[in-house]
């Protein structure tokens, strides 16, 4: 039973064969090329239009990766513009027409080419983006950065400011107790902790070099201010220190892009970026007390 | 065995095709279950406030969002992109195509199913106990996900009965891989050397190893975060912790540990999931284009290179979490070479097409579409790869818009040309090839519609997993293309009514197939469509020559059988062995 259908099978026509398999090939080529130039177009349009675009920088840091992010895009772009059309013309071109198949089974030095050429892109991309990431993440803040603490649990933020001495209270997670008025768990015994300030939003002054110092009370939290660039991870058990020197004065907003719970999508604070003497009068406020 | 026959054939079947079908309708099952579910939440983002009819108290609330989220992925990422390109096709096709008569160990591979089926089910059930399904997302990170129900709704029983079957799950897969690697070492028909196996079975191959890899990882760590939460350990949990305003009383782990232990596991499963596809994808492209795949040699080793690679580049997943940042530098160029291979791979799919015979047949035009999924996820990928770039992009819609270009999409359209080219095979019958083109138009162009505007969500900065907008004020603004995706959601689901109606009905009523009906050259060709019990009816093959022999200028016909022994006269060759 099996041999005699693999024998019908083999002894039909080759002629067969052909008019079977050539059916309906010519119009899905061109349909699929069409709709290849119309996502590659349509793509390219948004892109060039910036119809989404990102908020504007506002440090030197998010200004080198904006540079980088536009290095990338056009590489990309230019790979996504030629493989996609590379593929429209392809299968118009070689669509069944009745024609034989050449045969070929490789090209050793097209093959080293293409290989090379994408080792050099790829590699030489990752090298060139190397700087807006070392720049920042392997240097210490500049001299005289103003230090605050970043407290994040379920679902707010605690900004702590040191005080007048310049040093935070020490911090022991037994004290904490929101309803007390110290949410942080700063020790009460600890005397450079009396003057610390803790405020719900993150003030800083323009062109300051600031060192945030990260934490979670909780689970894994984040702190990502889109126009800084700077998105950074809040984790439970470690104090993460990232810097950042914003120079234009407005609100930011901070949102929290960790899964950490049912009010996720509601973590949310402000980063107010204002003058020195506004930041003086906000530091001086919060001394006094409400 | 005192089992009833028919019980025995097809229910609790030691047959590698029925453990390949069972596995095939499993995640069929599953990848209708995950899609609901992705429907729900994209229903829900653009109306949040509808009251649903089979949602617990009328409206949908933030963390029943939450637990739609966790279970969509990992319903897909587990019982749909590890099951059916691997489990399932390869379970079928990896014996026929090396000419064995079934797996090394049928009965481990028996085991290996019905363990899959166990951990299906055991995860579908965190959705019925009280407190529902999880909501810590897929990648279930402590220690939102270590210390029960204090951090969240979901995070009792739900979260423990999620593990349980991810664990259930990573033995299934182990035994497996270790049937899969077994078999393709030991099984091979004679003359069936490693450079004359289809590029399906070294995909198949490749993913088995990265399978034994990397759910042993996985397992173990799961292991440790179910004491963690079980057993009082703090493995990740660091001490501190404060939650509901109560101290707890873990202390000394850390919950960057489980990060490091997820994705060691994590990104190797985006290549367990885009491997076999590949496989496939070349596989077919060389069949209808009636050229040999350009660059065997090459292929193999980019399959391995990329296979290899996939263990060390699991920190980009990790740029923005406190990890040393000198590492990041490191994953980073590690990723970005990954895109050699990827390219090699890219090239060579065209180089295989160019100057070819192109046919566009059902399979042919998902294969056509896997590549340009593959080059659309893998260069939005290289943003990714850089964490510079990664800290404005990571956990943005970016990031959702790229994954599930390039291993969710990209897998899918293997998985359907793997089921449209072999249904043949499978059934003796062939799906309906104007609703086999109708479900590609619509699917393909569906897809682009949903993930291209994704990007520039992800970009303006909106955020993943956020049951609304109501956070940051400029969230309100990405609204209108939230509502487009949604609507291009609803309509490509849709679509895919088409194939269920095509593959059902094919199944009984489609056109009787040849046992060759693609005039293909591999070894499930050389049988009968659907193979015997045991696969080639007592004489297994022998093998030749190289696995795509198509257009051979010497040969008689445009197709030379890898089981032929002569060139020219086929029809008087008879089986050879």
């Amino acid at each position: 039973m099996l041999f005699t259908t693999n024998l019908t099978d083999r002894i039909r026509s080759p002629q067969l064969r052909i008019s079977e398999r050539a059916r309906g090939s010519g119009s899905p080529s061109l349909l699929l090329a069409i709709l290849l130039i119309l996502v590659v177009g349509t793509t390219i349009f948004v892109f060039a239009a910036r119809l989404y675009p990102a908020p504007a920088p506002i440090s030197r840091d998010a200004v080198l990766v904006d540079r980088q992010y536009n290095l990338t895009l056009y590489i990309a772009g230019v790979a996504f513009l030629l493989a996609q059309l590379g593929l429209a013309y392809t299968v118009v071109r070689f669509r069944d027409r009745g024609q034989k198949a050449r045969f070929l089974r490789g090209n050793a030095g097209l093959e080293i080419l293409w290989t090379s050429l994408t080792l050099f892109v790829f590699v030489g991309l990752g090298v060139l983006g190397r700087k807006a990431w070392a720049d920042v993440r392997f240097t210490a803040p500049a001299a005289g950065a103003i230090q605050i603490e970043g407290t994040t649990s379920q679902f707010v933020y605690a900004f702590r400011y040191p005080g007048k001495d310049g040093k935070f209270g020490r911090i022991d997670p037994s004290f904490v107790s929101a309803p007390t008025g110290n949410p942080l768990g700063i020790d009460p015994k600890d005397p450079t902790g009396g003057d610390d300030i803790v405020a719900s939003e993150l003030i800083v002054p323009v062109n300051r070099p600031i060192e945030l110092l990260l934490r979670s009370q909780d689970v894994v939290h984040n702190f990502f201010v889109r126009e800084l660039r700077l998105q950074q991870d809040a984790m439970p058990g470690m104090i993460i220190p990232v810097h950042f020197t914003a120079d234009h004065i407005g609100q930011y907003e901070i949102v929290c892009t960790q899964l950490c719970g049912l009010g996720h999508s509601n973590m949310h604070s402000l980063l107010r970026v204002v003058s020195q003497s506004e930041f003086e009068m906000f530091l001086n406020r919060q001394a006094i007390g409400p | 065995m005192a089992l009833p026959g028919m019980f025995r054939r097809y229910v609790f079947s030691t047959d590698h095709k029925i453990i390949g079908l069972q596995y095939l309708f499993l995640s069929l099952a599953a990848v209708t279950i995950g899609l609901l579910l992705s429907l729900c939440m994209r229903f829900h983002l653009v109306w949040p406030a509808a009251r649903l009819p089979f949602v617990t108290g009328g409206v949908m609330t933030p963390e029943q969002y939450l637990a739609l989220v966790t279970m969509h992925g990992t319903i897909m990422v587990f019982f749909v992109l590890t099951t059916a390109p691997q489990s399932a096709f390869g379970n079928y096709f990896l014996p026929l195509q090396i000419g064995a008569m079934d797996m090394a160990f049928p009965r481990l591979n028996m085991l290996s199913f019905w363990l899959t089926l166990v951990a299906f089910l055991v995860t579908l059930s965190a959705f019925l106990v009280p407190g529902g399904a999880p909501i810590s997302g897929w990648t279930a990170y402590p220690p939102l996900s270590g210390m029960g129900e204090i951090t969240g709704p979901g995070e009792g029983a739900g979260q423990s009965l999620w593990i349980a079957g991810i664990l259930i799950f990573c033995v299934g897969s182990l035994l497996g891989s270790i049937n899969f690697i077994s078999t393709t070492i030991d099984l091979r028909a004679p003359g069936l050397t490693l450079s004359r196996l289809p590029l399906t079975v070294w995909a198949w191959f490749v993913t088995a190893i990265l399978s034994l890899l990397a759910f042993a990882v996985l397992f173990a760590g799961g292991i440790l975060l179910a004491l963690d939460r079980v057993a009082g350990t703090s493995f990740f949990l660091p001490a501190g912790l404060v939650l509901s305003g109560q101290l707890q009383t873990h202390g000394g782990g850390s919950p960057l540990l489980w990060q490091h232990l997820f994705w060691f596991f994590g990104h190797p499963e985006v290549y367990i999931a885009i491997l076999p596809g590949m496989g496939v994808v070349s596989h077919i492209l060389a069949n209808f284009s009636r050229k040999p795949v350009f660059g065997y040699r090459a292929m193999v080793f980019a399959l391995c290179a990329i296979g290899f690679l996939g263990f060390l580049v699991w920190g980009h997943h990790m740029f923005v979490s406190g990890m040393n940042p000198y590492s990041s530098l490191t994953f980073s160029m590690l990723t970005l070479s990954i895109g050699v291979p990827s390219a090699v791979k890219t090239f060579n799919w065209l180089g295989t097409l160019w100057g070819g015979k192109l046919q566009f047949q059902t399979p042919m035009l998902f294969a056509l579409g896997f590549i340009s999924f593959f080059v659309t996820g893998g260069l939005s990928g290289i943003f990714l790869a850089q964490p510079a770039l990664d800290t404005s992009l990571h956990a943005t819609y970016y990031v959702v818009a790229h994954f599930h270009i390039v291993m969710g999409v990209a897998a899918i359209f293997g998985i359907f040309a793997a089921i449209y080219y072999w249904f043949p095979k499978m059934f003796g019958r062939k799906m309906n090839k104007g609703l086999g083109q109708l479900h590609f138009w619509l699917t393909f162009a569906g897809v682009y519609a949903i993930f291209m505007p994704m990007h520039f969500v992800g970009l303006a900065g909106g955020i993943r997993r956020y049951a609304d907008s109501s956070g940051a004020s400029y969230l309100v603004s990405l609204q209108p293309l939230h509502n487009f995706m949604t609507i291009a959601a609803f309509i490509t689901a849709g679509g895919q009514l088409l194939f269920f109606y095509n593959f059902f009905r094919s199944m009984k009523q489609g056109e009787v197939a040849s046992a060759n009906p693609w005039d293909a050259t591999s070894l499930e060709w050389a049988t009968s469509s659907p193979p015997p019990a045991d696969n080639f009816a007592g004489q297994l093959p022998s093998v030749y020559r190289a696995p795509y022999e198509y257009s051979l200028p010497t040969a008689a016909q445009d197709f030379l059988p890898q089981h032929l022994q002569s060139e020219h006269d086929p029809a008087q060759e008879g089986r050879s062995c």
